[in-house]
């Protein structure tokens, strides 16, 4: 088993030495660096392009899904194994994507077979960029009141109505989307899976501006769409359990659950940028702060390694969710507060001026969404501490 | 190394978990308290312990121990502040036995590490003077006296220091107090002429004494590790018992939770369960996620110092300063969420907020090991 494993080591390394671009073996800095696939995707380099190509061949964008829908068949193990030769020599994600992130896991568990087989080999070959449609206007933290409907007509669905807060829906190929389907049933009963072509007619999107500027969220109306009924993932109905799952997916994402560690500590920021010359009181709440963010960086080692070892506590994603992101926040107010004026500044001609600012901002929704810290702490204390429902 | 337990500790918490419920509950707390108990254990218990494997734990095999590490001593401790339980483990198993594994000759560890293995000998540290601790704070002075030295001085803090039959003295050969070189650490038996030992009556009740130290003589064969080079033993020492601490408080803090969210889930109020009650149950929830982050940063810990970890002590830092305010929030948010019954005496939760105030201040509070933390990493 363990021979196994080397020798796939020794295998997977030869690879990328062999097939990941040198260009493709440095951090990514700017937005054009990361990869997003979809029809209408940009490459920034032809390297970008090559290195997608040579991984999805391989199923590597997508190490663990089956090798028939686009996957690499690899097991945990392994896939940890290719995980930590790419770190090796510093490769990009080869294709990000909430296809990948959020929908894929979803369709592997609840997706007809005809579903997987039409869509997993695009998500994996980065050929479809999809996009999420949850939250409405009048449907945030209770997500379930949604209202945008999808009525039976013959072999098609007719989708009315308006989804908010959607992540790149003006350069997203198909979205994933929670619909009602039953307006008689109770609000979570009542909500089904919809898959479907944002081409298609009747669909429109206008950008939002947010507190920090220029965002990738998205209004995205719905005006009398036809969509073809053999697109309903799982049954009618049945919407909600599907997204559910899939929002313990993004919870993990927003929480942190990778590469948090690797920033600089605000304790070294302070340090480079006051020297000595700091008041005991800002010095004192970076370091509780950098107290929380130790034992908060243990925690998420812990919960993967109990996981590893069959002794996962469950419904942890809330608590990670919820506590990476108050430090997060936290951690940029105490930026602000260590650049003092020179943090205020907006636009500007020096470079990188007016960032911090923007993520300071930015950092405020971390906390918003999904989910609420408030939804995570009422998940929290209804399944992990089973208090009782008001 | 994975932050998980492996078998053996998992049957080490079974073990421990199952013997101080059965032998040295919260109502065994309770009853030395009211028989205002001057050591504030039973030496039963102790005995029991001992036999359990729990006094020799981290004392080496061929000295008659469990040969096993603060991984598992923590377990033990932990278990101790799930229940209250009081007995001199942090004092004589973890502080006793490290001092003598870590500085002890060969002699020194033969005539002792056995009887602390058999539950047959007691210490007690006698380090701090200073009411803040402050470790290299020592002016207790070793006067140099023929082939030895005449120790004079106060240790107002000094835990178990009532039942112990040894102790270890903190006294400064050289130097001002409050440098770390020129202190060297003493072995003493508690009888010794110039020795007093007063008790002292504590919020937590256990039997912590006031030591004092009047012209003792002692001999180069009682120099504990080197002389003039006792403050990094002292140290190492200390982190040891930190650890320990810290997977007490660990142990207090999750027991008082649990108590607390058992009340939230039978107490009544305008005609529902309190715990339905969102301004409760979200501080609840917050309280879990706290717990959980004391005790990675507590495994982490006793883990780094198995290992010999250079960055143990930054560890163990995180570890007390975490568990020292989870502890603390734990037992206040309990107190509160009872409400009244939470004040009175016949209910047992008062009994862990005495315990979480006294086990978060002994050898250093957030503030200190939060500062102690800094420093290590040049902030």
């Amino acid at each position: 088993m363990a021979d196994d494993l080397e020798s796939f080591r020794a295998e997977a390394r030869a690879w990328l030495e062999a097939n990941c671009p040198a260009a493709m073996r440095a951090p990514v800095k700017r937005e054009e660096d990361v990869c997003w696939g979809g029809r209408n995707f940009v490459f920034s380099s032809p390297e970008q392009k090559q290195w997608l190509d040579a991984m999805a061949a391989k199923g590597w964008t997508v190490p663990e899904w089956p090798v028939a829908y686009g996957g690499g068949g690899l097991s945990r193990a392994e896939a940890k194994v290719l995980a930590q030769e790419m770190r090796a020599i510093r490769a990009r994600p080869p294709l990000s994507s909430f296809g990948i992130w959020m929908l894929g896991p979803a369709l592997l568990k609840y997706g007809s077979e005809a579903q997987k087989l039409e869509h997993l080999p695009k998500i994996a070959r980065g050929e479809i960029r999809w996009c999420q449609g949850y939250s409405e206007p009048g449907a945030g933290s209770d997500l379930a009141s949604l209202r945008t409907s999808a009525v039976r007509e013959g072999d098609h669905f007719v989708v009315n109505g308006q989804k908010v807060w959607t992540s790149y829906a003006d350069k997203a190929d198909w979205i994933f989307c929670l619909v009602r389907t039953d307006m008689a049933a109770a609000k979570h009963l009542g909500i089904s899976f919809l898959l479907f072509d944002m081409a298609s007619e009747g669909v429109s999107t206008s950008p939002i501006r947010l507190i920090s500027g220029a965002s990738p969220f998205c209004q995205t109306f719905f005006d009398n769409v036809r969509v073809p009924v053999e697109n309903l993932m799982g049954k009618a109905g049945k919407g909600w359990d599907i997204a559910k799952y899939l929002l313990t997916h993004e919870r993990e994402m927003i929480g942190g659950m990778d590469g948090a560690d690797t920033r600089s500590s605000v304790s070294q920021i302070a340090k480079k940028v006051l020297g000595e010359n700091i008041d005991p009181l800002l010095r004192a709440e970076i370091i509780r702060h950098e107290v929380d963010a130790w034992a908060f960086l243990l925690t998420m080692e812990r919960v993967k390694d109990e996981a590893r070892a069959g002794q996962g506590t469950g419904a942890l994603s809330s608590m990670l969710k919820y506590y990476g992101t108050e430090l997060n926040k936290q951690r940029m107010e105490l930026l602000m507060s260590v650049n003092g004026s020179d943090a205020l500044a907006w636009e500007g001609d020096n470079e990188g001026e007016g960032d911090l600012a923007r993520s300071w901002l930015r950092s405020r929704a971390n906390s918003i969404e999904g989910g609420t810290s408030e939804v995570q702490l009422n998940i929290i204390a209804k399944r992990v501490l089973a208090l009782p429902g008001a | 190394m994975a932050l998980v337990l492996n078998d053996d500790q998992k049957m080490i918490r079974e073990a421990a978990d199952g013997f101080f419920a059965d032998a040295a509950p919260v109502a065994e707390h309770r009853r030395l308290r009211d028989a205002n108990d001057p050591i504030g254990f039973s030496r039963a218990t102790w005995k029991a312990m001992a036999e359990m494997g729990f006094a020799g734990v981290m004392v080496p095999e061929a000295h008659g121990g469990a040969g096993l590490g603060a991984v598992e001593a923590g377990l033990v401790l932990e278990a101790m502040g799930r229940n209250l339980s009081a007995a001199p483990m942090l004092s004589t198993a973890l502080l006793g036995a490290t001092a003598l594994v870590k500085g002890g000759t060969a002699e020194q560890q033969a005539n002792h590490l056995p009887l602390i293995a058999a539950g047959e000998r007691l210490f007690a540290l006698a380090a701090d003077e200073a009411a803040r601790h402050a470790p290299f704070h020592v002016a207790t002075f070793a006067e140099p006296s023929g082939n030895g030295f005449r120790l004079s001085g106060i240790k107002p803090f000094v835990l178990d220091g009532g039942a112990a039959d040894w102790l270890i003295v903190a006294a400064r050969t050289d130097g001002e107090t409050g440098d770390r070189k020129g202190i060297t650490l003493f072995l003493v038996p508690a009888n010794a002429a110039g020795v007093s030992i007063a008790r002292r009556s504590m919020v937590d009740s256990r039997g912590t004494a006031r030591v004092t130290l009047d012209g003792v003589e002692v001999d180069g064969a009682d120099v504990l590790g080197e002389v003039g080079k006792g403050g990094r033993l002292l140290e190492a020492v200390l982190d040891v018992g930190r650890a320990g601490l810290a997977a007490e408080m660990l142990g207090v803090a999750g027991q008082s939770f649990a108590t607390t969210v058992d009340y939230l889930k039978q107490r009544e109020q305008f005609g529902a369960k309190i715990g339905s009650f969102q301004a409760l149950q979200h501080r609840a929830a917050h309280l879990f996620c706290e717990i959980e982050l004391a005790r990675s940063a507590t495994l982490r810990a006793l883990q780094a110092l198995d290992a010999g970890d250079a960055q143990a002590p930054l560890f163990v830092s995180l570890a007390k300063a975490k568990a020292g305010d989870v502890v603390k929030l734990a037992t206040n948010e309990a107190v509160q969420m009872h409400g009244g019954i939470g004040m009175s005496d016949d209910y047992d939760i008062g009994f862990f907020m005495k315990r979480a105030r006294a086990a978060a201040e002994t050898f250093g509070d957030s503030g200190f090991h939060g500062d102690r933390m800094a420093l290590m990493i040049g902030y």
